[in-house]
């Protein structure tokens, strides 16, 4: 067991490794560090002033290790990114971790809520649709599901803004507070627009674990002994049918750190995902950098605590 | 021997784009108790089906369309769904072909049989449990006590069929029904299995309605034999009949096919042909594409049953046109 | 050779695969099968993207010249589709709404000059007009990228699955750092670096998109390989290239259809999200969404424009979603077996 964990982690590591190389080919191999000083300074600018905002950046320096084995942009790179320093935005030279640590808690006031409601509607509503399988009760919910599931968040996020923000003028448009007497008003329609939005997928994903669960042979076996469908759901189906949940949950929650780009910048939400949109709009390529990397971090992250959970919770996988 | 079960005309369909297929068709059997009966047939035949139709496991979109299955004086299709949940598990068991995936893969073993046990009594925990330990001892499981914490994916395939056999046998049912119980197994582990069912169901004065297609188990457990083509009877005869007085052209064929017939350096016997589609099942006789002995009144009139008993005492149906006229002449 | 000529060159080269893949699936038993089952079941479905799809064609149509257009030289010259060429002079002077008889411009209501069923849009355009040429771009992203996509993940994954060892490791190690980035991310990073010209867009898509396939094509080539019927191949001397074109590919068409399907709509969505961003495709419905969203807390309210781009976008993720779950039912091997 621990062999298996320390052997998942070192994959992890390596998986970082490689993340971070693509991340170099892409921002500094691919990009003319010209433009990104031109995108921060401003396009007519004289060459001298870009020459300086390069040095200033370290982007003078050579690209590759085998250029300059001790001052190059590669090993810069890795050793900044491993030890999370993160430098400064190119757009107003502010420092990127403590906009990370800002936005942190705007983001998770709005995903973890949404998650939660996700799970606690969405798995319930996919389990009632699956016991009914192929009556008019499931063709019915997954034919709302196939609905809800075509339009675009898009759609969503400027009919619920139109509709529950302006004609019925229920919640505000946008914005944030912090203060826990009036954050629920602002959160409350970026989170019903993400459930609305995310429940079609999520029902039929779980609708789908739980329709093949219930048609293996050992369901069937189960009903030849005498067993009740309600007792089958639950001591049969369920048992096994939450291992692939649970691995797309713990998946999930990585996350729910980063934020939704789109529910945060529509409504406003100073998040890490307004944080990403703004460093997109704004052509700043250092914040999107971070951003990504973190990401990436935080996924490999949730990949070794799912398969964690994978050993602790399913038997042929804990006593290999 | 009394009688135990009677089906009469059972008809399992399932739909299709060109209507209903009845893959089983008017199907009559009697099992006596604690007699064996095979019910043998290719793939396809529609024998699994009859199975599950007995415990009206039929899978949707499936549905049993007509007939009657009575049961120690019930008729099975007129019982409730709890009363029928009744009757699985506890006077009617089965147990299928694949013990790999039959078996809950997250749940000990012994969980799943205390299962079956608590579904049908109110035992406590600890009584359901000697009592699995007991049965595990019985059907051969060694070091049942540790075994009754066991995983399935920790068992081999003949000891997870062990563990099947004894979940079903945990109620002490009337009858059991098992499906093709030694195909997924090892040669020398079926040998073991069967030996097995053969034991418990003297000990157990049981019944078993057993499945397959493989001739030589049948003729080491069976009593009688039906044999099955394309959802339908074509013969049922005692076992000693069947293997030497066959008279359907199709188990004549079935007989003659087996590789044990043949002598070394000659050519196997095949039927020529392959079962038909159900889109080509017509009125008349459905292995006539394939029939030796084919007439010209097969391919529009059904054949028709006929009693064909070798001895006194002893029932020999077949159903076949050819047979019909030979009988007639005879 | 003009972009235009290109276009036009690939509507012959489309209809002409097209008639090729019918005649194949004529022929064989299997697909028209399949065909069949497919159109039994989502008859209307397939005919509603079929629709789109000969819209995109129309706009796709081009040549330059054969036009009264009036005062206006340019147009003239100008490579025009056959909707471009549906609707010329039907621009009016600022927005209107659907069937109006009146338009504004500058606060003050002015005359229409034609029927605009679905309105215009402030800067006069009839909306039904850029809702149309919407079709081509959404086809284009979902139809090119996958087309990019699936070959890209079939290379790499049956190689892994076929070859093994090192092979399946360098692959496995790729798929790992590529999917561990979040796609939306990933796919900003990739536009932003390679430029936002259609091509870019369709290849940063690709990109994100082909990690999930090259798995499923990887997984099942295992499988395929320890198959008899490749072993025998093997034993009787046949190439290794030539196993692979002729026994392993072809098992895995019914997936091939399948992903195609499905990806199709999810990538059009994500280009509409892109929109949002600002880096998605000109032209687009996520553009016309994301232009008109402002427009929407204006008094009187412009609701038609996004109406119509919304109602556009959803009707073509519907189908094809329709279509890509009756595709599945009816190449899933596990139904086919089923229904056997």
């Amino acid at each position: 067991m621990l062999a298996y964990v320390l052997r998942r982690l070192a994959y992890g590591v390596v998986v970082v490794f490689g993340v971070l190389g693509l991340l170099f080919v892409l921002f500094f191999a691919v990009t003319d560090p010209d433009d990104i000083a031109r995108q921060s300074l401003g396009e007519r600018v004289p060459p001298d002033v870009i020459e300086a905002w390069k040095a200033d950046h370290g982007y003078d320096r050579p690209l590759w290790p085998w250029q300059d084995w001790d001052d190059n942009q590669l090993f810069a790179h890795y050793s900044a990114m491993l030890r999370f320093d993160f430098g400064r935005r190119d757009s107003d030279d502010t420092k990127i971790s403590d906009r990370l640590l800002d936005g942190m808690g705007p983001s998770l006031s709005l995903t973890v809520p949404l998650f939660v409601l996700g799970l606690v509607i969405g798995i319930p509503l996919a389990l009632v649709v699956a016991f009914f399988r192929e009556t008019y009760i499931d063709r019915l919910g997954v034919l709302l599901c196939v609905l809800a599931m075509s339009v675009s968040i898009l759609l969503y996020i400027v009919g619920a803004q139109y509709l529950i923000a302006k004609l019925l003028r229920w919640f505000p448009i946008s914005g944030f507070d912090p203060d826990p007497s009036v954050i629920v008003r602002f959160l409350a329609l970026p989170i019903l627009v993400g459930v609305v939005a995310g429940f079609g997928g999520e029902v039929r994903f779980y609708r789908t674990i739980f329709v093949e669960e219930g048609s293996r042979d050992y369901v069937r076996t189960a009903r030849a002994k005498g067993a009740g469908e309600p007792r089958i759901m639950r001591a049969h189906v369920l048992r096994n049918a939450w291992i692939p949940i649970l691995t797309q949950v713990v998946l999930s929650i990585p996350f729910l750190f980063t934020g939704s780009l789109l529910l945060e910048s529509f409504f406003g939400i100073p998040g890490l995902g307004s944080l990403t949109v703004d460093a997109i709009r704004g052509n700043d390529f250092s914040t999107l950098r971070t951003m990504v990397y973190i990401g990436a971090l935080l996924f490999v992250l949730g990949q070794i605590l799912t398969d964690l959970c994978y050993a602790l919770v399913d038997p042929r996988v804990r006593l290999e | 021997m009394s009688e135990l079960l009677r089906v009469r005309g059972l008809t399992t369909t399932f739909p299709s784009e060109q209507g209903p297929v009845a893959v089983v068709d008017s199907l009559d059997l009697a099992i006596a108790e604690g007699e064996v009966l095979a019910l043998v047939g290719e793939s396809g035949c529609g024998k699994s089906m009859t199975a599950l139709s007995l415990l009206r496991l039929v899978p949707r979109p499936g549905r049993i369309a007509a007939g009657e299955m009575i049961f120690r004086g019930r008729d099975l299709l007129q019982l409730t769904v709890p009363e029928m949940r009744g009757i699985r598990g506890r006077d009617i068991a089965m147990i299928f072909q694949e013990p790999m995936t039959s078996l809950n893969p997250v749940v000990t073993v012994g969980a799943q049989v205390v299962e079956a046990i608590r579904l049908h009594e109110p035992a406590t925990k600890r009584e359901a449990r000697r009592r699995t330990v007991e049965i595990f001892e019985r059907v051969g499981i060694p070091d049942p006590e540790a075994r009754f914490a066991a995983y399935p994916f920790e068992l081999s395939g003949g000891l997870k069929q062990r563990v099947m056999i004894a979940m079903a046998l945990a109620m002490r049912p009337k009858l059991l029904i098992a499906d093709e119980p030694t195909t997924a197994l090892d040669v020398t582990i079926q040998a073991q299995i069967l030996e097995l069912l053969r034991e418990l169901q003297r000990d157990l004065g049981m019944a078993i309605l057993l499945i397959s297609h493989d001739l030589g188990i049948v003729n080491e457990l069976a009593d009688r034999v039906l044999v099955m083509y394309a959802g339908q009877v074509v013969e049922e005869a005692s076992r000693s009949t069947i293997l030497e007085q066959a008279r359907h052209p199709y188990t004549q064929g079935l007989l003659a096919s087996m590789p044990s017939m043949a002598r070394p350096g000659e050519r196997l016997n095949e039927i020529p042909g392959v079962v038909p589609p159900p889109s080509d099942w017509t009125a008349g006789c459905r292995f006539a594409s394939r029939c030796e002995r084919v007439l010209n009144v097969c391919a529009d009139e059904a054949p028709p049953e006929v009693a064909a008993g070798p001895r006194a005492g002893e029932i020999q149906r077949v159903f076949c046109h050819a047979v019909a006229r030979e009988v007639a002449d005879a | 050779m003009p972009d235009w000529w290109f276009s036009n060159a690939v509507v012959v080269g489309l209809l002409a695969s097209c008639g090729a893949l019918a005649v194949y699936v004529r022929r064989n038993r299997l697909w028209s099968e399949a065909a069949a089952g497919l159109w039994r079941r989502r008859p209307l479905a397939i005919l509603v993207v079929v629709f789109y799809a000969s819209v995109a064609l129309a706009d796709s149509i081009f040549w330059i010249g054969g036009v009264d257009a009036g005062n206006d030289v340019v147009k003239q010259h100008e490579a025009l589709s056959l909707v471009d060429r549906a609707f010329l002079g039907t621009s009016e002077a600022s927005y209107s709404a659907p069937f109006a008889d009146v338009e504004f411009y500058g606060g003050a209501p002015l005359q229409q000059q034609g029927l605009h069923p679905f309105g215009t849009d402030i800067l006069g355009r009839d909306v039904l007009y850029l809702v149309l040429k919407g079709a081509r771009v959404a086809l284009l992203i979902g139809g090119v990228t996958s087309a990019i996509a699936i070959p890209l993940a079939l290379l790499f994954g049956v190689a892994a699955g076929y070859f093994g060892g090192r092979v399946d490791d360098g692959v496995f190690f790729l798929i790992s750092t590529l999917s561990a980035i979040p796609g939306l991310l990933l796919l900003i990073a990739l536009i932003m670096v390679l430029g936002q010209s259609t091509l870019s867009v369709c290849l940063a898509l690709a990109v994100t998109s082909w990690v999930g396939f090259c798995r499923v094509a990887r997984g099942e080539t295992l499988k395929l390989r320890e198959l008899e019927f490749v072993q025998a191949a093997r034993a009787l001397g046949v190439s290794e290239p030539q196993i692979i074109l002729r026994h392993i590919l072809p098992n895995l068409a019914h997936l091939i259809v399948i992903t195609y399907v499905l990806l199709f709509s999810g990538l059009v969505l994500s280009e509409a999200v892109l929109s949002w961003l600002g880096i998605g495709i000109q032209g687009s419905w996520g553009q016309m969404i994301v232009q008109a969203s402002d427009e929407i807390s204006r008094e009187p309210v412009v609701w038609w424009n996004i109406g119509a781009a919304g109602a556009a976008l959803f009707g073509l993720i519907l189908a094809v979603n329709f279509v890509g779950d009756a595709v599945r039912d009816v190449l899933d091997p596990r139904t086919l077996r089923e229904e056997a």
